[in-house]
Parts: structure tokens; C-alpha cells; sequence
């Protein structure tokens, strides 16, 4: 695990470096790729909805010894032309679950009592669920507009808290995961309820959360970036990204730990909004997780570069490169990882072979108690925008 | 911030070990240990009602006439003599629903004892017939208008005509009975004197009285001739039930249709209703079930005078009838066989003990501003509920373990600092949720014990924030001690941040609820505000201690922020030694940056 430590050092010096923003044509035709087969899958398989949105009637009871042919015959005797009877087994025993179509009351009631009394079963141990045909389009209607106050809002959040293209890049990235999340649940066929839904709804939350984590960090390096020629904002973006890039993959684990543990447990006992719910977030966590980092900030870095000031920063960049050293900078970096990024453009190696030792150096100067009590007083001011640029020129 | 927690950490933790202490107190001192437990996870029956508006009618749903249906069904429920039930209301405006959770099982027929609308209304019948679709032929209508006609005729006699063919049989009457035709001759004399003895359908000879005289429209003919009342017609589907209008429609029963005329007394005049057994006249108690309503002042005056017409009428025709329409439906529609001047009438029609029981309840309780339907009916028995509550609390303690472990492993001593916070932060989420249920109703649902579980990641997600960022201010050449508070610095607004839009979030959702969602949001927001109040006056603080120990403060090996475990390679007290000889250099970098 160490080595993952170590990682995480070299990422945050940026000797380690994956271009996540320069190579973003890739991430986006992965991304596409994937979409595309969501999408597609959609509009020609379309979505498996369960009960709850399409109406009808579903008992539900435990027996040890009833078959399937019994239950369905009381049911079509109960007047149910739309039978389907299914075996349920679960840690507490067996049980079946005979659904039909909507029936009139009197065929409803028909359909419990005589279940009842063929698998004589006592009546408190039946579990029924009757489900109107409006209750599915309430539900969706319902959703939608959760979801577009909710957007509404999140998009008003992410404009004042960071900016425009931020929020632009955030939000495109939610979409990408909530496509992803809804077309594995249209590729694999699994049933869709309400507690999927409430796991979309969760899903927008989390990736947002995810997104807002990674972001913070890119503003924190962008910060004063447009007063310099260091790097370009891309670069400033993609350094960000690599240094959040630990924390990503541990905060991912963590969350999907709680999530697989559902998704482990409640089939055992039979608990299938558990398993519902937790089958969408699995899905969208893992899909939230690679759409901070593959599509959310390059989408936000694209946008931003068409800023005038991001473009004369870029080509001052480009022009301070060029007159220097930066043949040899990108022949440095070029074994760790891809160059043109931060670490490869900032690596005007010095004679001094002990890296970690100069950089410290550099520390020293702002991590004594008197730096320290100036980085209180302007946060993320100096500490961000010009101490890591220095650090780099020693190196 | 920062600023205060950092000289006095001790003070933080002991706030929020205070809080806790207190919490558990009052959980064990009031004997509340437990949250409130949902109707999915202790087995019951919900019922969600949908309010629609009928065809025709004008009807806004409204907040209010939700409420006020929030109201009167639950006082329906008490009524039912139901313990600890639950009627609540989810959304708002056009979008509302009513949520009705009662604890037993056996309880399919919920909405017939409570979602009945019950509004209740008293009309003369303009005219009756067999409940089938009347095919082209118009004749058949002229038959009940003899009848009509041939009574008028009656009452006519005394006045000046001295022709007396006219006066007696009138054709059509199979039985003539001279008893009700004199007894219509005596009660009103007040017939007007035309003595045009006119065969046009006037069937008010009477058109002084109370019940005013409405000639049935075409249109109301043909929606009659066209009504098929062989099949139940649901709540939506029947017609707009409104005071001043004609209307048509049948009988619950479905054995007759009718034209009604505008509503003579309202439900709303009725006072009392109860269940009963119909006693005959002699006093002899029947087996058959009634209701016994009780009018108010102003209602039983016009009842007496509405009956004498009524009773002045050809027993059994048209015009002799009431209905009494309780939800745009006729459930009876008796012939009138006396002045009835009490205010205290009887209905019946084929009730069972029950059914009379819950038209009682429901007339006593008021009518529903609303109609209602059921929209979705879930019977949980109390096994598959322990088994959800059993699936859920397993599935969370899993979890726990595994970020547990996980933490551990990756960050070792550190792990234990998010172990104790975890911890903390799950002490927490259980006691607001055993007050808040026992305070505000608040009920645990499967939902929200997912809603628990999906936090203890967004949870975790804090701490592991503030590590890293501890840890990267440790790259940089600081020391715990310092790493700790400029970390902390940078992580809180990040957290602050993430947590903000899982909170939106979880507001959103518990505003525009859908079905089980609320619960959800629920747990979702609380536990992230817990985050928060953990992250501030528990973990930091926390670290800030330990970061003064030898344990942590020297990077042992297992605290998770050795040297080693950071990927930096050299022993921490050289790289502070560097870190002073390489000052001036650095300065000069800032510079130059």
C-alpha cells in the first residue's frame, strides 16, 4: 500500500502525471462510445418497469409446499387474464409472488382470499400491493420536476461558488452518468422501481459531491494562473486532477463499499428495494467517479481556454517553452509519464538530483509559523498561486 | 474558522461529547431506545390517495381542501377505532397526495372505510328507469308521463270545471286509488284555477311548493337514454355532483338510472348519522341495517315540507321519489310514504352491518372537499417487514465494517481517527432518529435506512478529504502539527462545498417527494449536516490533539503520516534541517513566480 503513497507523493509533485485534460479527445470517444450503446439500448430495448409503473396487482405470500401452476390457477380464476407467478426464496423461506394485471376490487379481493386459503396460509402473513395505472406517471412526473428544481438549483450553487463553465462542465458530467447508470439498467434488463429511482435521484448528488471535490482543487490551482506564464490553465487543471487523483480512487472505494455490502446482503434476506436501490448507485458512483476526473474538468478546461486572457495566457506559455530549455525538460519527464503537462513543461531540472530535498526547501519558506499565519490571513492566495510555480523553478 | 478550534480543541470535543451524553440521556431516561419504525419495516397496510377532479366540474385542488381532506380522513380512521395510524400529506397543490398507514394487514377494503368522498345530497327524481342503454325508439318516455300528468288532473277537480269524467280515472293509473286522490285533493287546494285541462307535460300541479319545477332538458334525455348502469362506474368517471344543476346518473346498485333535479337539502345540513337496525311501525326491531341521520333546524323544516309534496304525489311515481346521492351516486331512492317532520330520517338499501357503519362515520365526520382514488395499496405482512429491517441493518453494519477496515488499512493510525468519527457520527444519526421520532413523527423506512447507509460513504469521503490534503501539507515539508491546521484550512471549504450540494440535493427530493424518496432525502440531509457537525467539533479537533503526541507528531510507522506511508524518503528531521539552510533560495523563486 505503499506504493500508492508513493504514488500519491509523485502525483501531488506532479512527477507523476496523467494527461486527463490534454488527451481529452479520447475520453470523450471512450465516453461517446459508451453513451452511444446506452442510448441506443434505450430506444430499442427501452427500460423493464416494474409494477409500479405500469399498474397491477401483486400478492405476495409465503409457502412452503404451493406450486406455481396452483397460484396461477386461483388467480385466473380471480379473473386475472395476465398471470405471472414466481418463486421467491430468501433466508426466511419460500414464498410466491403471483402478479396480474389490474383487477376490479371484488377480483382483487378474490385473488388474495382464495391464494390464502388454497396455500392455507393465515392472512396477516400476505403482503399485497396494488397499483394503479396513474401512480407510475405520477411517480415519473414526479421525478422530473425533482430533478430539473433540483438542477436548477445545483447549476445556481456551481455558478456562484465557482463559475459558469464550471458549473457547464459539472453538469455535463451528470448527465453522462445518469445516461451511463440508466442504460446499464436498459442493457442488463433489470427491473426499474421506485427505489431505482430514488437511486437516480442519489446519483446526482454523488457525482455532483464528486465533481465538487475535484474542482475546488482546480480552482485553488488556477487561482492568480492568468497573471503568470508557468502553465496554461489546462495544465494548472490537470495537475489538480493528478493531485486529487488519490482521493478520488479512496473516496470511491469507500463509498462503494456500504454499497456492494447492500447489494451482498439484501438478495439474502429477500429485501429487493435495498437491492434496487443499491444496483442503480453502484452503477453511478462508479460511473460519477470517472466523469469528474475523464469529462468533467476537461469539459470545464475547454471551455475556459476559449477565454481571452486563458489564450494569451496559453500562448505565453507556448513562447516562454519554446525560447528555453524545453527540449530537455520534455526529454526529463517523458519516462514517468506524458509529457507537455504540468510536470513535463516545469521540469527545468537543476544539477541538484535530490528533488523532494529542494522542494522542501522551497516549503521552508512558506511553512514556518510566520508563513504559516499569512496563508491564514489570504487563503489559498499566495500559498496556491505562486508557491508551487517557485517550487518548480528550482527544480 | 479555523481560528478558534485550533488553540482549543478540547473544548469542541467536549461540546459535542456533551450533546451526545445528552441525547442517550434523554433517550433512556424517556424509555424511547428505538426509532419509530415505518410501515415497511414493522409489517401494515398504506394506502395512497390521488384527488382528482371529475369530469365537468370546476374544482381546484388546493393546499387547503387537501388539508381539511387530511382531516376528515383521519378523523374517519380514529373513528375506525384504528391505533397509530398515519395520514399525512406528500406534495403540494395539484400534485398532492394523502398517505394513509394503518398497522393491520387485512385491510384491502381501507379505502372504502375512509376515501369514500361522502358527499351527500338529497334530490327529487325527475324520472327513473331500467339501468340499460335506452335504443332509439322515444316512445318508451311518454309512459311515466301519464302518471305525472293524470295527478295534476286530480287536483284540478275542485276548482270551477264541473265536468267530472275528467276528475276520475285517468287512464293511464292501472289501480286507481281514491284514497290518494282525494288526499291530494284535500292537501292542495292551492292549485291554480286554470281550467284548461291541458294533456302537456306540467307534471307540477304543485309548482308553488318547495321543490322547484324543472323541466328536463334534451341533453339531460339523451345522457339518460345513453347511461349504461350494468357496470360500476368509478369515482372519476361518474358526473359532477353540483348543488344547483340537473343531474343524471345511477344507483350504486346499478339496478336503476335517473334525471335528478337540483339538490334539495345538502349533506352538510346533517348533523348526526348513525348505524342502526329499521324498526318497523309497530316498534318491531328488523334484521334490516340502516342509517339514522339527524338534520339541523333549516333542514328539517324543508325535509317535512319536501315529504308532504312528495306524499301528495301517485304513490311510487317519479314524482313521489327522493334519491339520496351520496358520492354522484343514487344509494336510494325511497318512495315517500309520510310526512317525515322530525328531521330525523332513515336511509336504507341493502346494508350490512358495516357498510351502514362507514356511511355513518363518513356522513358524521363531513364530506370530503375532494374526490379521491386509490392510487397505489401496499399490504406489508409484519415477517417480510422484520426481514427488510433485519436486510437493512445488516447491510449498514457491513458497510460500517468495511469502510472501517478499509480505513484501517489505508491509513492506519489516521484509520482510527475516521473509525472514532464514524463512530461518532453513527451514535449521532441513531439518536435524532429515535427523537425526532418521538417528537416530530418522523418514521424510519427501508428508504431511509438506504439513505443511512449511502452516507456513511459521503461521511467517510470527509475525512479521507482532509488526510489527503493533511498528507499533501506534509509533501510539502511541514510537520503534523502544521500540516493539520493549513490542511484543515483548504479541506473545510472543499468540504463545506461537497456537502452543501448533497444537502441541496437531499432538500430537493424531500420537497418534490415521490413515494418512498422522502424518507430517503431524509437520512440523506440529516446524516450530511452530521458530517459536518462531526468533521468541525470532532475530527479536527481530534487530530489537532493527537498531532501533539509522540505517536503521531514523530510519524510513527503505524500513525499513517510516516514519512514512508507519504512517499517522501528521507527522515523527517533532515528534511526540516534542509528545509532552513534552502530558505533564502526559495524566497528568491516567490519572487521571481
Amino acid at each position: 500500500m505503499s506504493r500508492l503513497g508513493d504514488l500519491g507523493q509523485k502525483l501531488y509533485r506532479g512527477e507523476v502525471s496523467y494527461d486527463f485534460v490534454g488527451q481529452r479527445k479520447r475520453w470523450y470517444t471512450i465516453s461517446a462510445a459508451i453513451l452511444v450503446i446506452c442510448v441506443a439500448s434505450l430506444l430499442l430495448r427501452g427500460l423493464n418497469l416494474g409494477v409500479d409503473f405500469e399498474g397491477g396487482n401483486v400478492v405476495t405470500l409465503p409457502t412452503a409446499t404451493g406450486t406455481v401452476a396452483d397460484a396461477r390457477e386461483v388467480a385466473l380464476a380471480a379473473g386475472a387474464k395476465d398471470v405471472t407467478v414466481t418463486e421467491v426464496t430468501s433466508t426466511s423461506g419460500r414464498s410466491i409472488r403471483v402478479q396480474t394485471e389490474i383487477l376490479p376490487r371484488e377480483g382483487a379481493l378474490a385473488l388474495t382470499d382464495g391464494l390464502v386459503k388454497k396455500f392455507n396460509v393465515s392472512p396477516g402473513d400476505v403482503n399485497v400491493s396494488i397499483v394503479s395505472a396513474a401512480w407510475g406517471s405520477q411517480i415519473t412526473k414526479k421525478a422530473l420536476t425533482g430533478l430539473a428544481v433540483f438542477l436548477l438549483l445545483i447549476a445556481l450553487f456551481l455558478t456562484l461558488y465557482f463559475e459558469r463553465r464550471m458549473a457547464i462542465g459539472a453538469l455535463v458530467a451528470l448527465a453522462h452518468d445518469l445516461v451511463i447508470t440508466i442504460g446499464v439498467y436498459s442493457l442488463v434488463g433489470f427491473t426499474v422501481t421506485p427505489a431505482t429511482v430514488i437511486g437516480f435521484l442519489t446519483i446526482l448528488g454523488y457525482s455532483l459531491y464528486d465533481t465538487v471535490v475535484v474542482f475546488d482543487k482546480v480552482r485553488e490551482n488556477t487561482r492568480g494562473l492568468a497573471a503568470g506564464n508557468r502553465m496554461t490553465y489546462s495544465q494548472a487543471a490537470n495537475l489538480a486532477v493528478n493531485q486529487t487523483l488519490v482521493r478520488s480512487i479512496n473516496t470511491s472505494v469507500i463509498a462503494l463499499l456500504p454499497v456492494a455490502s447492500i447489494l451482498f446482503v439484501a438478495p439474502l434476506l429477500g429485501a429487493d428495494t435495498l437491492k434496487d436501490l443499491a444496483l442503480a448507485l453502484f452503477v453511478g458512483i462508479a460511473a460519477g467517479t470517472y466523469s469528474s476526473i475523464f469529462i468533467a474538468t476537461p469539459v470545464a478546461c475547454q471551455l475556459k481556454e476559449r477565454e481571452p486572457a486563458m489564450q494569451a495566457l496559453a500562448k505565453r506559455v507556448a513562447a516562454r517553452e519554446a525560447s528555453g530549455k524545453a527540449p530537455s525538460a520534455a526529454g526529463a519527464a517523458g519516462g514517468t509519464a506524458r509529457t507537455r503537462s504540468t510536470a513535463a513543461t516545469a521540469t527545468a531540472v537543476l544539477d541538484d538530483p535530490v528533488v523532494p530535498e529542494a522542494a522542501a526547501a522551497a516549503e521552508g519558506a512558506a511553512g514556518g509559523p510566520q508563513a504559516q499565519r499569512q496563508q491564514s490571513g489570504r487563503p489559498g492566495g499566495p500559498g496556491s498561486g505562486k508557491k508551487r510555480p517557485a517550487k518548480k523553478k528550482r527544480r | 474558522m479555523a481560528a478558534p478550534t485550533a488553540p482549543r480543541p478540547g473544548r469542541a470535543i467536549a461540546v459535542i461529547t456533551i450533546a451526545v451524553v445528552a441525547l442517550y440521556a434523554w433517550m433512556f431516561i424517556s424509555g424511547n431506545t428505538t426509532p419509530k419504525l415505518g410501515l415497511d419495516l414493522r409489517g401494515g397496510t398504506s394506502l395512497t390517495l390521488q384527488p382528482v377532479v371529475p369530469e365537468g366540474s370546476d374544482t381546484v385542488i388546493t393546499d387547503d381542501a387537501v388539508n381539511q381532506a387530511v382531516e376528515i380522513i383521519r378523523a374517519r380512521v380514529d373513528g375506525q377505532g384504528v391505533a397509530e395510524a398515519s395520514v399525512t400529506k406528500q406534495g403540494s397543490g395539484a400534485n398532492s397526495t394523502i398517505v394513509v398507514e394503518v398497522p393491520g394487514q387485512n385491510e384491502q377494503d381501507l379505502f372504502d372505510k375512509i376515501g369514500k368522498t361522502a358527499k351527500l345530497g338529497f334530490r327529487p327524481v325527475l324520472r327513473s328507469g331500467p339501468p340499460t342503454v335506452v335504443v332509439p325508439t322515444p316512445t318508451p318516455t311518454a309512459t311515466p308521463t301519464p302518471s305525472g300528468s293524470a295527478s295534476p288532473s286530480v287536483g284540478s277537480t275542485p276548482s270551477p270545471s264541473t265536468t267530472a269524467s275528467s276528475t276520475v280515472s285517468p287512464s293511464s293509473t292501472g289501480n286507481p286509488r281514491p284514497a290518494t286522490g282525494l288526499k291530494a285533493a284535500t292537501a292542495s287546494p292551492t292549485v291554480s284555477p286554470t281550467p284548461t285541462p291541458t294533456p302537456t307535460p306540467t307534471p307540477s300541479a304543485s309548482s308553488t311548493s318547495v321543490i322547484p319545477s324543472t323541466p328536463i332538458t334534451a341533453a339531460d334525455q339523451k345522457a339518460f337514454d345513453n347511461l349504461d348502469c350494468t357496470k360500476p362506474i368509478p369515482p372519476e368517471q361518474r358526473p359532477a355532483d353540483l348543488p344547483a344543476k340537473t343531474m343524471v346518473t345511477c344507483s350504486s346498485t346499478g339496478a336503476e338510472k335517473f334525471i335528478l333535479g337540483p339538490e334539495l337539502i345538502p349533506g352538510s345540513d346533517i348533523t348526526g348519522a348513525s348505524a342502526g337496525l329499521l324498526t318497523s311501525s309497530q316498534g318491531v326491531t328488523t334484521g334490516e341495517w340502516v342509517v339514522n341521520l339527524t338534520f339541523n333546524g333549516d333542514a328539517t323544516t324543508k325535509f317535512r315540507d319536501v315529504t308532504r309534496q312528495m306524499f301528495a304525489q301517485t304513490n311510487g311515481s317519479d314524482a313521489n321519489r327522493f334519491a339520496i346521492v351520496l358520492d354522484a351516486q343514487v344509494i336510494s331512492a325511497p318512495t315517500v310514504n309520510g310526512v317525515i317532520s322530525d328531521g330525523r330520517p332513515q336511509i336504507s338499501g341493502n346494508f350490512t352491518q358495516q357498510s351502514a357503519n362507514d356511511l355513518g362515520n363518513q356522513l358524521k365526520y363531513g364530506a370530503l372537499p375532494l374526490a379521491f382514488v386509490p392510487n397505489n395499496l401496499q399490504t406489508i405482512s409484519p415477517t417480510l417487514g422484520s426481514d427488510q429491517l433485519r436486510a437493512g441493518i445488516l447491510a449498514g453494519l457491513l458497510g460500517l465494517l468495511l469502510v472501517v477496515f478499509y480505513s484501517l488499512f489505508y491509513y492506519r493510525g489516521l484509520g482510527l481517527v475516521s473509525v472514532a468519527s464514524l463512530a461518532l457520527a453513527g451514535l449521532l444519526t441513531y439518536g435524532l432518529l429515535v427523537l425526532l421520532g418521538h417528537t416530530m413523527g418522523y418514521t424510519l423506512s427501508l428508504a431511509g435506512i438506504a439513505g443511512a447507509i449511502v452516507s456513511i460513504g459521503i461521511t467517510a469521503d470527509s475525512f479521507v478529504v482532509l488526510f489527503e490534503r493533511i498528507r499533501d501539507e506534509m509533501r510539502d515539508g511541514r510537520t503534523l502539527r502544521v500540516a493539520v491546521e493549513t490542511g484543515w484550512k483548504r479541506a473545510q471549504r472543499t468540504i463545506l462545498a461537497a456537502d452543501a450540494v448533497s444537502l441541496i440535493a437531499a432538500v430537493a427530493l424531500y420537497l418534490l417527494a415521490v413515494g418512498g424518496v422522502q424518507g430517503f432525502a431524509f437520512t440523506l440531509g440529516l446524516t450530511t449536516l452530521i458530517d459536518v457537525a462531526v468533521v468541525f467539533l470532532f475530527t479536527k479537533p481530534l487530530l489537532t490533539k493527537l498531532a501533539r503526541t509522540k505517536f503521531y507528531g514523530n510519524g510513527h510507522k503505524w500513525s499513517g503520516v510516516s514519512p514512508d506511508r507519504l512517499g517522501i524518503h528521507r527522515p523527517t528531521p533532515s528534511a526540516r534541517a534542509t528545509a532552513r539552510k534552502g530558505e533564502p533560495g526559495s524566497n528568491s523563486a516567490a519572487k521571481e513566480a
